[in-house]
């Protein structure tokens, strides 16, 4: 564990990311002023997940980890998109 | 030798740190001290968890109101189904088997996060104490089933928020030990431990921490959103609010299946211990088991729906689930396989451990092959919520992993307390256990497909005889139980000392002292290269 290097991570890239954080928020807020039916729902979900993604990456460091960490990431998030396609399974075929 | 052992001034039963007493028992944050605190702790709601279960057997003996009303029936076995699930055998096998071994296993000193390790066990006394004050105060224990179904969640008007409360916080409990285990597996194992040279029990932990870790959660969330639809009528789940109660269903089977093997992944994983010693015999086919262990993890997420096949789901999800069922039992068969064909050709030394891990396959055979009958989407329509449903719970979970419990238990034993336990008191209660075990459970089957539903405290007259049984079943039961604890804990304090290795195991828990030092090792083991857990050759 000692040998491990540590990525030091500039504070711009996280003042960078802030900011990109706050404008997604923000267009999070704004797009809902617009019609869009039966998209509003997904396009709130879109917004967050691209700072989820963001989150994780920077804030997380997972961008800087070993490639294992970041695959039992991605297999935890396989398993709750597997979750939600299932219970779909009910709810589209009721 | 073996009375050095005993007297050894540094072990961890005797050794005295900064707090003395009791103190230096619930304060501490010696991984082996914590899963005596579970031990003792869930051995007692375990007892409690039978005496209320002798009392639903007990009320059944006869058709009609035998020694409780209906209400009471109904409240007892809620409180039943939550202290045997909840606080029995979802932290069983790993919280005290796990704390314990763990860290012994894989060459550790300790757990990852030794405080938040304790910091469990003290949610788990927190969650038990609440769920208890649902019995004593208020209108009267909940009666919902240990499911907390909806909408009668939220109409019933016993005292059922302390009760999810209390759930919750246990879940907390659960997920923190699952994220110590995560930790400690990944980052502590000693030099040489690749993945491949660990013990199977601590594979096994492995996976079931991923499922304590992932599924623990959604329930948590659930159980919060009946309490908000209890207080405020948030209408998630009431369908006079809009709600979907079948909503309450998919999220509550999305953990609560998963947990299914919480419980029974350890106990497979102490099976797969207890045979190869006993055999004295490389475990058959390693990478299957682990391979198969991991599918039960994985797959095992994925089939929640077959608890509500009747419930009004789509026959488009009914059938996905179905598949999915029969696919899962395909891992499960790959264990029972792989420790039968250990055994083949075996040295194989019958000692008390070996009759629980035998008996243990012999019971979640039998539970395994009901599950199919119950996956089985006919057969489904039939036998859903009657007895035949019970009988097949209990052949798994308490066939699985309560068997599996007391193997490990008698297994390691000499380890945990440095004494040896009688031998003879242990095989008869092992057997008075079994026979009443059969007994208890074995004519619920025939009860089931007879049309005698679960949860009624009255039935026909042509159920008489099945329940006659299965009650007197239950007395004998007991009755070896008693035999079993009264002898364990008789001998933890009076048996005579017991060797480092007197079952010739091959694991790192088999190389420290009997019972162990405080830090387990003088110095962290080295595994080598042709070195392996189940290396007899």
């Amino acid at each position: 564990m000692s040998e491990e290097k540590h990525h030091i991570v500039p504070y711009r890239v996280y003042v960078f990311v802030l900011l990109a954080l706050l404008a997604l928020t923000f267009a999070s807020i704004g797009i809902t002023s617009i019609e869009l039916g039966e998209f509003t729902v997904a396009a709130a979900l879109i917004f967050a997940c691209v700072k989820t993604f963001l989150v994780l990456t920077y804030f997380m460091h997972l961008k800087y980890d070993k490639k294992y960490i970041v695959a039992m990431v991605i297999f935890v998030f396989a398993i709750f998109f597997a979750v939600i396609v299932i219970t779909f399974l009910d709810y589209l075929y009721r | 030798m073996q009375k050095e052992n005993v007297a050894n001034v540094a072990n961890y039963l005797t050794y005295k740190g900064k707090h003395k007493g009791l103190l230096g028992w619930v304060l501490s944050t010696d991984h082996k001290r914590i899963g005596l605190l579970y031990l003792y702790s869930i051995m007692t709601m375990f007892s409690v968890g039978v005496l209320l279960g002798l009392a639903m057997k007990f009320e059944l003996l006869a058709p009609g109101k035998t020694i409780m009303e209906a209400q009471t029936y109904n409240a007892t076995f809620t409180v039943h189904g939550v202290i045997m699930i909840f606080m029995v055998v979802i932290p069983g096998l790993p919280a005290v088997f796990g704390n314990f071994l763990l860290p012994i296993m894989i060459g550790a000193k300790d757990v990852a996060f030794p405080k938040l390790n304790l910091l469990s066990w003290w949610l788990y006394v927190a969650g038990v104490f609440l769920v208890l004050s649902a019995v004593i105060f208020g209108k009267g224990a909940p009666d919902t089933g240990w499911t907390f179904y909806a909408p009668y969640s939220f109409k019933t008007g016993t005292n059922l928020l302390p009760a999810i409360f209390g759930a919750f916080i246990l879940g907390f409990s659960s997920i923190l030990t699952g994220l110590n285990f995560l930790v400690t597996i990944h980052r502590m194992r000693c030099p040489g431990m690749k993945w491949s040279k660990l013990p199977l029990f601590v594979w096994t932990l492995y996976g079931t921490a991923w499922i304590q870790l992932l599924a623990t959660p959604v329930v948590g969330i659930t159980l919060v959103l009946v309490a908000l639809e209890r207080m405020f009528g948030v209408g998630v789940f009431d369908p006079a609010l809009g709600g979907d109660p079948i909503l309450y269903q998919h999220l509550f089977w999305i953990y609560s299946h998963p947990a299914v093997y919480i419980m029974i992944l350890p106990a497979m994983g102490a099976i797969s211990e207890i045979i190869p010693t006993f055999s004295q015999k490389m475990i058959f086919g390693y990478k299957a088991i682990i391979a198969s262990t991991m599918a039960i993890a994985f797959v095992g997420y994925l089939v929640w729906g077959h608890h509500m096949f009747t419930a009004g789901m789509s026959g488009t999800a009914q059938y996905y689930f179905s598949l999915l069922t029969f696919i899962v039992a395909i891992p499960s068969a790959i264990k029972v396989f792989n420790w039968i064909s250990t055994m083949y050709k075996g040295s194989i030394n019958v000692q008390t451990p070996l009759y629980w891990a035998v008996s243990f396959i012999f019971v979640f055979l039998i539970g395994g092959l009901s599950g199919l009958v119950l996956g089985s989407l006919a057969a489904n329509v039939h036998l859903h919520d009657t007895a035949f449903v019970v009988a097949h719970f209990h052949y798994i979970v308490f066939g699985g992993t309560g068997f599996a419990f007391f193997a490990a238990a008698h297994y390691w034993f000499p380890k945990i307390y440095g004494r040896m336990y009688d031998k003879g008191w242990a095989n008869a209660g092992w057997l008075i256990f079994f026979i009443g075990f059969l007994a208890l459970y074995t004519p619920m089957f025939y009860l089931g497909i007879m049309g005698m539903p679960r949860r009624y405290y009255d039935y026909l007259d042509d159920f008489h005889g099945g329940n006659i049984l299965s009650t007197f079943g239950s007395w004998i039961m007991v009755t070896g139980l008693v035999i079993i604890i009264i002898n364990l804990i008789r001998s933890a304090r009076k048996g005579p000392a017991a060797e480092i290795n007197p079952w010739r195991g091959k694991t790192l828990e088999w190389t420290v002292s009997s019972p162990p030092s405080l830090e387990n090792f003088d110095e962290i083991p080295v595994i080598a290269e042709d070195d392996g857990p189940y290396n007899y050759k």
